[in-house]
Order: structure tokens, then C-alpha cells, then sequence
């Protein structure tokens, strides 16, 4: 067991882990953050994507004591005191999640996207969604609500 | 699944890094980005006994001009490499593979030089380093070494690298004035392995190509230079039919498998496609380039 220290949506935690726990593990488990899913387990679904020091990553790929020291954002640390974020709010308004399981992930790559890219073709954000399986297809109005937030529609 | 037990080792340096894999014997691997080698590890298809991570060796982070191109550190993660305006001014058929190479939450994690080791046959990154003529700096107990890129890829998940090596740094070389350079791939979805793909670099001299690279990924079983299709395109003008006639020579020096996506005669024909594409905008990124 290796002991290892991270801040996760801003609360610090320490925690000794398995050399081979992945941090999606970590993060259901150790910490019980079940908001970020886990499908495939092998970099292909998306549903476990998170924010490492604000680089979204999935997190089935990397070990639990890779991130010691780092700054993670997952899916519950989205919302805020005033309620979801604008993102958020655009799925809700565009009806871009049906059974909700890829949902977390494409929220998290769909946040680094924007933010790197604050208006991004439809291009760009189809070619994202192509890492980001969802079993519902219901791609029309992720691409919507994506685009809306993109365009300032949802801007507060 | 879940990786097997392992023990795990994080290197502040390449000389601790050597160190760390020379102990752990014949079953250490070296963890890079892990974009490749973790899902290998959920699968149990590899069971390393040690992990040597060298995502916080800080002298393999280095993304520098070199020579009129560029040298990436082994750790340069693929989204940085082509997020630079040095890569894309100075290595554009790096910066056009790139987006090809996995998906976007994949290009923040995954590495340069982790792309180059892994050796995919299927691989953007190493067809671009192999077409450019790029050459591959590797450490082991031996000491320092460099290898060509074409020396360096043996055939599928194969390598150079010599038990205890790693990939130091990889260099990618400018693009000389009048020339130009393309990439062409065809996969089912954006980020999917690719069916087929073809990259091409050309130079011209007097309104004729001097020099042609042209080079396979994915049909073959490691990227492959044409010399079929080079020595066709050298000393002529690439017009439409003498790009048909290269892809048409590059297509027949395969032999694809073929599988339940793509028949082998289907993966030849878009082979040839891909080549003919590569060339011809190879040639007009050559004629538009400042001499």
C-alpha cells in the first residue's frame, strides 16, 4: 500500500491504495464518488473521464498513485451552491441524456473542450463525442446542448 | 478487469528510471501516458511485475527546435505536440496526423514518445516519424543510443529497444523550403484503428519532385516506406494519373489480412486511394510552399 494525497472537487484527501488500483476505483469505491461511471474499462466508453489538474483524462487508465499530489475534478463537482452549472443545464434544457450512464464523462470532456475551445465547430464537438459511447444514441441533442452553451444560449 | 498485482516505481530521472527497469528484470515495463499499455494491463494480456513511471522524469518533458525541426521529449503529451505552433509550422504532417491519433481525452494523457515504443502497426504518430525520416534517441544500461525511425520499428508491438531501453526522445525533421507533405487515413469513426493510411513528403526542384517519401500504416505490419511508388514519382510532375499509377504500385507491395470490416481486396483498393490523395496534396502544399 502506498499512501497518497489528492484534492478532489476541492476536498483534500488522504489514503493509503493498492499499487494496482485504478483511480476510477478509487474514486467509486475509496471515496465513494459513484457519479463517474465505469463501462468498458479499457479507454474506449468515455464514461469515466474526469478533470486532471484540468486536463480531462479517463480515469480506468490511470493507477490510483498516479495522481498523488494532483487536483481532480469529477461530475459531482460540477454543480454549484446555485444549482448546475450552465453545461448541465443545457443537457437538461436539450434533453441530452435518456439513461444518464455516459452522461458524467461527456460532461467532463465536453467542460475541457469548451474551455479550451470556448467556440467550437459541430465538427469538433462530433469528433469529441466519438471517444464517448452512448447506448441510448441519443447524439443529436448532446451535440445540441454542447453547442448551445457554446453559442452563450445558456449563459446566466 | 482489473490489472494483475504489481509493484510500481516512479523515477525522478532518466539515470533512476535505468536503474529501476534494469532491477525489475524482463518483466518491468515502462508507463508512459498508459493509454495503450493500461488497457493491455485491465485485460491481463501483460502482467508486469513493475510499473516504472516516468510521467514525473522532467527532463523527458522537453518540446524544443532542433536543426529546423523539432526534438519532443518521450513524455510530450500528444495533445501539447499538436497544440504547438512549432510542430505545426515546422512539422505539419505531425501536426496533421495528430488528430487522428485516439480521441480528444486521449491526446491529454497519452505521449509521444509512448506512441513511438508501443509500435502499433496501426499507429499515426510512428508512419509520420518513419515518412519524415525521424530518428529515435533510447537509454538503457548500455548507454545512449540513436536509431533511425526506419531501423527502429521491427513489425507489430516490436522494436529496437533492447531489454532496459527506453525512448528518450524522439526527432522530427523540418520540412525543407519547397517542400510539401500530407497524411491520409480512412477509419470507421473518428478515433477508431485505422483501416488504411498513407503519408506522403515531397520536394521539389525546378517544378519536379527531387525527393518523395511515401509511406504505409495499418495495411502493413509496420510503417513501411513504398520504394515502388517513390522511385515512380521522382524526377516527374504529380498530376492525376501518375498519382493513381503510384497508389495503384503502393496498394500491390501490400498484403493486407482483411477482416470482418474489410475484405483484402477492399483495404488494397482503399489503399491506393489513400496514396493517390497524399500525393497529389503533397504536391500542392509543395507548390504553395515558400521555396
Amino acid at each position: 500500500m502506498i499512501p497518497i494525497e489528492v484534492t478532489v472537487n476541492g476536498r483534500r484527501h488522504r489514503e493509503h491504495v493498492e499499487e494496482r488500483l485504478l483511480l476510477s476505483d478509487f474514486l467509486r469505491h475509496t471515496l465513494g464518488l459513484t457519479g463517474t461511471h465505469v463501462g468498458c474499462e479499457h479507454g474506449v466508453c468515455g464514461a469515466c473521464t474526469v478533470r486532471l489538474d484540468g486536463a480531462s483524462v479517463r480515469s480506468c487508465l490511470l493507477l490510483a498513485v498516479q495522481v498523488d499530489g494532483a487536483e481532480l475534478q469529477t461530475v459531482e463537482g460540477l454543480a454549484t451552491s446555485d444549482g448546475l452549472n450552465p453545461l448541465q443545464q443545457a443537457f437538461r434544457t436539450e434533453h441530452a441524456l435518456q439513461c444518464g450512464f455516459c452522461t458524467p464523462g461527456i460532461l467532463m470532456a465536453a467542460s475541457d473542450l469548451l474551455e479550451r475551445t470556448p467556440a467550437p465547430t459541430r465538427r469538433e464537438i462530433v469528433d469529441l463525442l466519438s471517444g464517448h459511447l452512448c447506448r441510448c444514441t441519443g447524439y443529436a441533442p448532446i451535440v445540441e446542448a454542447i453547442a448551445s452553451v457554446a453559442a452563450g444560449e445558456e449563459s446566466r | 478487469m482489473k490489472p494483475a498485482a504489481l509493484a510500481y516505481a516512479r523515477p525522478g530521472s532518466v539515470e533512476e528510471a535505468v536503474e529501476a527497469l534494469e532491477h525489475g528484470g524482463e518483466d518491468a515495463k515502462v508507463l508512459a501516458g498508459g493509454q495503450s499499455l493500461v488497457p493491455l494491463l485491465n485485460m491481463r494480456f501483460t502482467r508486469p511485475s513493475l510499473l516504472v513511471d516516468v510521467n514525473r522524469v522532467e527532463e523527458l518533458g522537453a518540446l524544443a527546435e532542433a536543426n529546423g525541426g523539432v526534438r519532443a521529449g518521450a513524455i510530450v503529451r500528444q495533445a501539447a505536440f499538436e497544440a504547438s505552433p512549432l510542430v505545426r509550422s515546422r512539422v505539419p504532417l505531425a501536426a496533421e496526423a495528430l488528430p487522428h491519433v485516439g480521441h480528444f481525452v486521449t491526446r491529454n494523457r497519452g505521449t509521444v514518445g509512448g506512441s513511438i515504443a508501443h509500435a502499433d502497426a496501426s499507429g499515426e504518430l510512428p508512419l509520420a516519424l518513419v515518412t519524415l525520416g525521424g530518428r529515435i534517441h533510447v537509454t538503457g544500461p548500455g548507454g545512449r543510443r540513436e536509431l533511425a525511425a526506419d531501423d527502429f520499428f521491427v513489425t507489430h508491438f516490436t522494436t529496437a529497444l533492447q531489454p532496459g531501453e527506453l525512448v528518450v526522445e524522439t526527432i522530427w525533421p523540418g520540412a525543407p523550403p519547397g517542400s510539401g507533405s500530407a497524411f491520409e487515413e480512412l477509419a470507421l469513426r473518428a478515433g477508431d484503428y485505422a483501416l488504411s493510411m498513407a503519408a506522403c513528403v515531397l520536394r521539389l526542384e525546378g517544378g519536379r519532385v527531387s525527393d518523395a517519401s511515401i509511406a504505409l500504416g495499418a495495411v502493413v505490419d509496420r510503417p513501411t516506406r513504398i520504394g515502388e511508388a517513390e522511385a515512380l514519382v521522382r524526377g516527374n510532375a504529380v498530376d492525376a494519373e501518375l498519382a493513381r499509377e503510384a497508389g495503384a504500385r503502393a496498394a500491390a507491395a501490400t498484403d493486407p489480412a482483411g477482416g470482418l470490416h474489410a475484405s483484402a481486396g477492399y483495404l488494397r483498393h482503399v489503399t491506393a486511394l489513400l496514396v493517390g490523395r497524399a500525393l497529389t496534396r503533397a504536391w500542392r502544399n509543395a507548390l504553395e510552399a515558400p521555396a
